[in-house]
């Protein structure tokens, strides 16, 4: 009986940490957005050779093989750095999608390239949890026609697609008859967009059980995301509290304050189990397949909340300084947002969760 | 990561299941056996006062923190009773194997685990609440015994207790946190009061106690002179934690579900109502994170680690949490929520979610307030700076 992260866990943690502090943190995210650059080439390097790009890819395939709570730990990570590099998609999702249902050629050609940051992968799969605005993609005579919104890990050379029907697909970025349209939002750290088809070429990744896979690519980037949220948070919380205790006002720290400190432990307080339930979700995605699919909503639309609301709080215990964009905390806050809509909002989830428990139709 | 339990542990909880499935008709119920009978077939077994030494009266096991929650787990799902409560068993025992004497070891927690000597807590007054330090009973030393005069509240059974473990200020002249003294005395001992304070589910089980030159034989105090606060803090750490059982909240949330299948408005069953159905998974969803929460906080019992923020948030979240899940309920039901008092018509469960609904508003208050615990959050978790006194005018 262990619940809690190895030694080898936290130095995973560390090292990446340690990497992004090192190739700038936020002045790097700041620099990404301001130039709008499509893919942090530097940092995807940095994390390849510390293997995060290939986590969870077999060591037969230059991977490193470890769980999906490692990824969710790495994926923490990155969320408390506002880290502008593709993962939940590229080295979560698209992995996932080509190891549960790929055949051996397809795994052979493309897990390589993915383990070492060389090819970056975007995944498809908004509408198979909600479509919006009518989009959807159909197969006709074996190639695709409509369009895909809000692509995770968009600036990418392949996409894996979930058609209507629910089947997979691969796309190559460059494919006659595939246009791709950047969709600016609010957060600038994770490019997304659409992706239209009018009778693109595709490959079918129909190896495994397709609906077993599409379900685990739902659950694992859920769990991804709600560990995203869970990292951001904490180092807005942690912030917040610095800051409180270096902000003098009525000459006395306002950490001294009870209702700054009643802030800031509401924050420590929702957030802190929060912690054991990404963990348990993470390790139910590899151990615990009767209570994977559950427990992965409860983490996405649990950290969702308690996310949203420390955004809030967080920003409000730095004052006028956390509406700037000198201080920067609006990156955290707007990584926050950005994953409580992307593969499903709360409400959604939650719809979901009731619906595999048998509590809605 | 490992969530699987050893084999030594397996096959202490086959034990487990085999006592529970061979004595359960021995359990207590009314007009069947008695709790009294039932609790020393616990500690003769090994199911009650499991780590404490044969020579106090327990089992005398070594602490296995592994077993102790199997037993737990075991006895809930097979809904018999774990044996007797109550604060002598649950603080003032441990209190005692900590920092009492030999003879108030030998003598007191015997008797005390066997359920023949009750106990009630004197701590909290009119004037000491969230300040407990700031206690008045006063305890001054005339000849070879203290008398103590004074009021205490929040008394829980003291209109039962044999005995009372009582926080007393000894020594008026020292800083407020070293005068005070730990004092144990029998609840017949003339000059107690006891005036019953009923609470808002119409319950008693509080009290408010009063003191009028009660005299207490002078080796009747746990540790020294002034050390009380101390032997108190040891105790409130005991406290804190119990208030807040992940897995009754699990079992609660379990009747809910039932309940939301079965009421009815307009013939449509509540967990068809999406407003109703989004508000249950919500909650289910904090639940998960508080019973994720107390494995971590197990896990690290049982290797020796801190727990840090994840056991200090475990009061202020349980019990709002617990809360809000009784609320729920009681929304769903409706004005059928409104009924209250045994043998009313179309009364559900007894009026179990209206009690606990209230009590827990009661359990949020008691054992240190939701305040109280933001400020131990902030202050001990997070080292934020402590709010600087007021100059005294």
């Amino acid at each position: 009986m262990e619940f809690g992260l190895s030694q080898e866990q936290t130095m995973l943690q560390e090292s990446l940490a340690r990497f992004l502090g090192e190739s700038g943190n936020l002045a790097r995210s700041r620099r990404f957005a301001a130039d709008k650059e499509a893919r942090a080439q530097d940092v995807i390097d940095g994390m390849a050779e510390l293997g995060v790009t290939g986590l969870i890819i077999p060591e037969d395939h230059g991977g490193v093989g470890l769980s999906l709570l490692d990824a969710a730990l790495v994926s923490e990570v990155l969320g408390a750095n506002v880290t502008p590099a593709p993962f939940i998609g590229s080295s979560v999702l698209a992995p996932l999608a080509l190891m549960g249902a790929g055949d051996a050629g397809q795994q052979g050609l493309w897990l390589p390239k993915l383990a070492s940051g060389a090819v970056v992968a975007g995944v498809a799969l908004s509408e198979a949890v909600g479509a919006r605005d009518g989009a959807g993609v159909e197969i006709r005579d074996g190639k695709l026609y409509g369009r895909s919104l809000f692509v995770v890990d968009f600036e990418a050379d392949l996409y894996v697609i979930v058609d209507r029907s629910g089947e997979l697909h691969l796309v190559a970025a460059d494919s006659p008859g595939l246009t791709r349209t950047p969709l600016r939002t609010i957060d600038l750290t994770r490019p997304t967009g659409e992706l239209r088809f009018d009778g693109v070429e595709a490959e079918p990744l129909n190896s495994g059980d397709t609906a077993v896979a599409l379900r685990a690519l739902i659950d694992a980037g859920r769990v991804m995301i709600a560990a995203d949220t869970l990292g951001a948070a904490q180092a807005m919380l942690d912030q917040a509290v610095t800051y409180a205790k270096e902000r003098k006002q009525f000459d006395r720290p306002i950490a001294t304050f009870q209702a700054v400190k009643h802030m800031c432990a509401e924050m420590a307080a929702d957030l802190e189990p929060c912690r054991a339930l990404v963990w348990y979700a993470g390790h139910a995605l590899d151990h615990l397949p009767a209570e994977a699919s559950i427990t992965a909503c409860h983490a996405k639309a649990h950290l969702s909340e308690v996310g949203t609301q420390i955004a809030k709080t967080a920003t409000e215990v730095h004052g006028g300084m956390g509406f700037t964009d000198l201080v920067g905390l609006h990156y955290w806050f707007k990584r926050i947002g950005f994953n409580r809509q992307i593969l499903g909002g709360p409400q959604t989830v939650r719809e979901d969760a009731a619906r595999l428990k048998g509590l809605a139709a | 990561m490992d969530l699987s339990f050893s084999a030594e542990h397996e096959s202490f909880r086959c034990e487990v299941l085999s006592f529970l499935e061979s004595h359960r008709d021995q359990a207590p119920r009314p007009g069947g056996p008695s709790a009294l009978m039932w609790q020393k077939l616990l500690i003769a077994n090994g199911y009650a006062a499991r780590s404490i030494p044969t020579e106090y009266g327990g089992y005398g096991a070594s602490p296995d923190i592994l077993k102790s929650r199997i037993i737990a787990e075991e006895f809930a799902r097979a809904q018999v009773s774990p044996g007797l409560g109550g604060q002598g068993i649950s603080m003032l025992v441990p209190t005692l194997l900590e920092v009492g004497s030999e003879e108030q070891k030998r003598s007191i927690i015997g008797p005390t685990l066997r359920g023949e000597m009750v106990w009630c807590q004197g701590y909290s007054e009119p004037g000491a609440g969230s300040d407990l330090a700031n206690l008045r009973t006063k305890g001054e030393l005339v000849g070879d015994h203290w008398v103590v005069n004074g009021q205490k509240i929040w008394t829980s059974t003291a209109h039962l207790a044999d005995w009372c473990f009582c926080l007393v200020r000894t020594e008026p002249d020292a800083p407020k946190h070293q005068g005070i003294s730990f004092l144990l005395f029998s609840m017949k001992t003339p000059g107690i009061e006891i005036r019953p304070l009923i609470d808002m589910t119409e319950g008693h089980s509080f009290n408010e106690v009063f003191f009028t030159d009660v005299q207490v034989p002078a080796g009747q105090i746990v540790g020294k002179r002034g050390d009380g606060w101390k032997v108190a803090n040891a105790i409130l750490r005991h406290e804190r934690g119990s208030l807040a059982d992940p897995n009754t909240m699990l079992s609660r949330l379990g009747a809910l579900t039932e309940m939301m299948k079965t009421e009815t408005v307009d013939g449509r069953r509540a967990i068809d109502d999406p407003l109703f159905r989004d508000r249950f998974m919500r909650i289910e969803a904090k639940v998960m994170a508080m019973r994720c929460n107390d494995l971590r906080l197990l896990s690290a019992a049982v290797n020796g680690h801190s727990p840090g923020l994840a056991g200090l948030v475990v009061k202020l979240q349980g019990t709002e949490l617990r809360h809000e899940l009784e609320r729920l309920a009681i929304d769903v039901m409706g004005e059928m929520g409104l009924l209250y008092g045994d043998g009313t018509p179309y009364l559900r469960d007894r009026g179990s979610w209206q009690w606990n609904y209230m009590f827990f508003l009661g359990l949020i208050i008691g054992g240190g307030t939701s305040q109280i615990q933001k400020n131990i959050i902030s202050e001990r978790g997070l080292g934020m700076p402590r709010e600087p006194k007021l100059a005294t005018a």
